[in-house]
């Protein structure tokens, strides 16, 4: 290779030695990222006896699918807040998108006499909130929102951040000729939505749709709120938080507790149990992970990009 | 009498308002009447007979600025130190990490092993704090957590991490980098993505070296992302991530001098003295200074680059 080519590379990509540092870094932090669940994984088929004597690590002594059979042995309670997890997620999924994509339209049409006031309305609540107690008040003595599922998809159902974000989706891949044609032939306003620019927009719909599905099914700090009573409305994601918090109470007050406690704290789920729990609210994303993540990507993208 | 030109009432603008109308019904009921709840704030608000709404806040006593003695507090300064250090110490750290991982990304020339980076980084985002918090857990748990498993297995004494407070600013960074860098690095290759290649070919025609491409093209490039997420993050310096901070500690109570943030106090002086006027102030307060931030950090950008600013 003579000078004149090397230069050429040097000016068109970094040299090996660069490259190599790069992968290395990148690798690392990538590699950092993804371990903990990993080690979760191990942990949940760790056995308890291995468990005992070196603690959690990534080799352990034996192994054992013990905390998964524990996992279907806690029955009712598990799969009813599994259940709840999917409901509140595509029933919230739904109903979020809906008022999303209804509430962004009209903000994308120039025409619309009102567009400022209502663009407003929703961007205002970005910069300014009463905060958690008077929203909390509200939404409990006003709204009834408690110990029930509305509480748990109502306070999350419109989001100032997706009407930016699906706004801009409509600005870009909607020509607004496509609606003053469709006005021209007599479609009513509904009718140019749903059969015009609906199926245009797909692919915004899509990102909206998987931003608040994850948003629905990391859900806990509601159920933390609202959630008092009634424990049959509850996501995994709380009986999680719960787990912890129960398991921990007995432990450190079982001697001062007496014997039935002792003896609820010996049938509380081992700790390999947990770790099972949480590969089982990890599990779907992880597997949806890979075909939404460029939708994600996208949305993000362009809802960062000034409204 | 002149009657101002007004623009015609039509079908079109009432099938339109039919549209937001959801929209604005929730944003009416879930965030502009909480808007008129700060008065909470100013009152002794206790549940009266009959117990609504309304009954409750007209009819608790108001006692002014009682509520806001807990400012006096020691504790008050602890969190407000912690909440403005932890986020302000972030900010930073995650603009330097993701940007320069975003830039490594965008020049790796194998671009499979770029893609399975990219995919990796940014799984964590995904997951819960509930879910983090379990990761931490697996690590630091007192009894068979692998940190002090380790450390009894050499003959030393464990660490009792959720009592000691030595460790936890570096595991709330550590938690905070872990979740959210690979995110914003994701949002800064995208925008690395779409620079003009011309930019790079002409540069190197100039003879810039890679290096120096990256300095004088791609960062310029990027300037306008970088700006609208730091706007975004310092207009936020007041608002904790209230998952990590309530969760990855476990809300352990003697980890509070350097894990209580103004989120967490709200939540947890509501939670155990249900003393709704004093959480209500605190939670005032920390509304009326972070809109004071964002429309402050605004109007410096807009002065220095009115391209870049939000609004």
């Amino acid at each position: 290779m003579n000078k004149q080519q090397k230069n050429q590379v040097a000016l068109n990509a970094f040299g090996p030695g660069a490259q190599a540092l790069f992968h290395i870094v990148l690798g690392l932090f990538a590699l950092a990222c993804i371990v903990p669940f990993l080690f979760v994984i191990i942990i949940s088929f760790t056995s308890e006896d291995s468990i005992r004597q070196i603690g959690y690590s990534f080799m352990p002594l034996s192994w054992s699918t013990q905390a998964y059979s524990y996992v279907f042995q806690l029955g009712d309670a598990l799969w009813r807040s599994y259940f709840n997890s999917f409901l509140i997620t595509v029933v919230g999924t739904v109903l979020s998108v809906a008022i999303c994509v209804l509430y962004s339209y009209p903000l994308y049409r120039k025409d619309f006499k009102y567009r400022n006031f209502f663009n407003f309305l929703s961007f205002f609540t970005m910069i300014f909130g009463g905060g958690l107690v008077p929203t909390f008040v509200v939404c409990k003595t006003l709204l009834g929102l408690s110990d029930n599922y509305a509480a748990l998809i109502v306070p999350l159902l419109f989001s100032p951040f997706n009407v930016i974000v699906m706004r801009t989706f409509f600005q870009t891949t909607v020509p607004r000729e496509l609606i003053e044609a469709s006005t021209i032939d007599g479609a009513g306003e509904y009718r140019t939505l749903l059969q015009i620019v609906l199926p245009v927009v797909k692919p915004g719909i899509a990102t909206i749709a998987l931003l608040n599905a994850l948003a629905f099914w990391n859900e806990w700090f509601l159920s933390l709120l609202y959630i008092t009573k009634n424990m049959n409305v509850i996501p995994l994601q709380y009986l999680l938080m719960r787990m912890q918090r129960n398991a921990d109470f007995l432990a450190k007050n079982s001697a001062m507790l007496g014997a039935d406690a002792a003896q609820a704290a010996r049938n509380l789920p081992s700790q390999s149990l947990k770790m099972a729990l949480v590969v089982f609210i990890v599990v779907p994303i992880a597997c949806a992970y890979p075909f939404f993540q460029r939708y994600v990507v996208a949305g993000l993208t362009v809802g960062s990009v000034k409204g | 009498m002149k009657v101002k030109p007004m623009r015609r009432w039509s079908w079109k603008d009432f099938w339109l308002i039919t549209m937001v109308l959801p929209g604005a019904i929730w944003l009416l009921l879930i965030r502009y009447l909480p808007m008129l709840g700060v008065v909470i704030a100013f009152k002794d608000y206790k549940a009266q007979k009959p117990n609504t709404f309304w009954n409750n806040l007209m009819k608790s006593k108001w006692v002014g600025l009682k509520n806001f003695a807990f400012l006096k507090s020691p504790a008050t300064v602890t969190m407000i130190r912690n909440t403005l250090l932890y986020n302000g110490v972030w900010i930073v750290l995650v603009l330097v990490l993701a940007v320069t991982l975003a830039v490594m990304m965008s020049e790796l020339k194998n671009r499979f092993a770029a893609k399975a980076y990219q995919t990796m980084m940014f799984f964590p985002y995904f997951l819960s704090w509930v879910v983090a918090s379990y990761f931490v857990l697996a690590f630091l748990d007192p009894t068979s957590g692998m940190i002090p498993s380790i450390q009894k297995s050499l003959g030393l004494k464990p660490t009792q991490f959720y009592m000691t407070t030595t460790w936890w600013p570096l595991i709330l960074t550590i938690s905070n980098l872990w979740k959210n860098v690979g995110y914003s690095s994701v949002l800064y290759l995208a925008a690395i993505t779409g620079i003009d290649t011309t930019l790079y070919e002409a540069a190197a025609v100039d003879g810039a070296t890679k290096r120096q491409q990256v300095w004088h093209v791609t960062l310029p490039g990027i300037r306008p992302m970088i700006v609208i997420l730091l706007i975004m993050s310092v207009g936020k310096i007041f608002n904790a991530d209230f998952g990590l901070f309530y969760n990855v500690p476990q809300n352990s109570g003697p980890l509070y001098p350097v894990t209580q943030v103004i989120d967490t106090y709200v939540y947890n002086t509501y939670a155990n003295t249900h003393n709704l006027g004093m959480s209500a102030a605190a939670g005032l307060l920390q509304s009326v200074v972070g809109c004071v931030c964002i429309v402050i950090t605004n109007g410096v950008v807009r002065r220095i680059d009115a391209e870049s600013s939000l609004f």
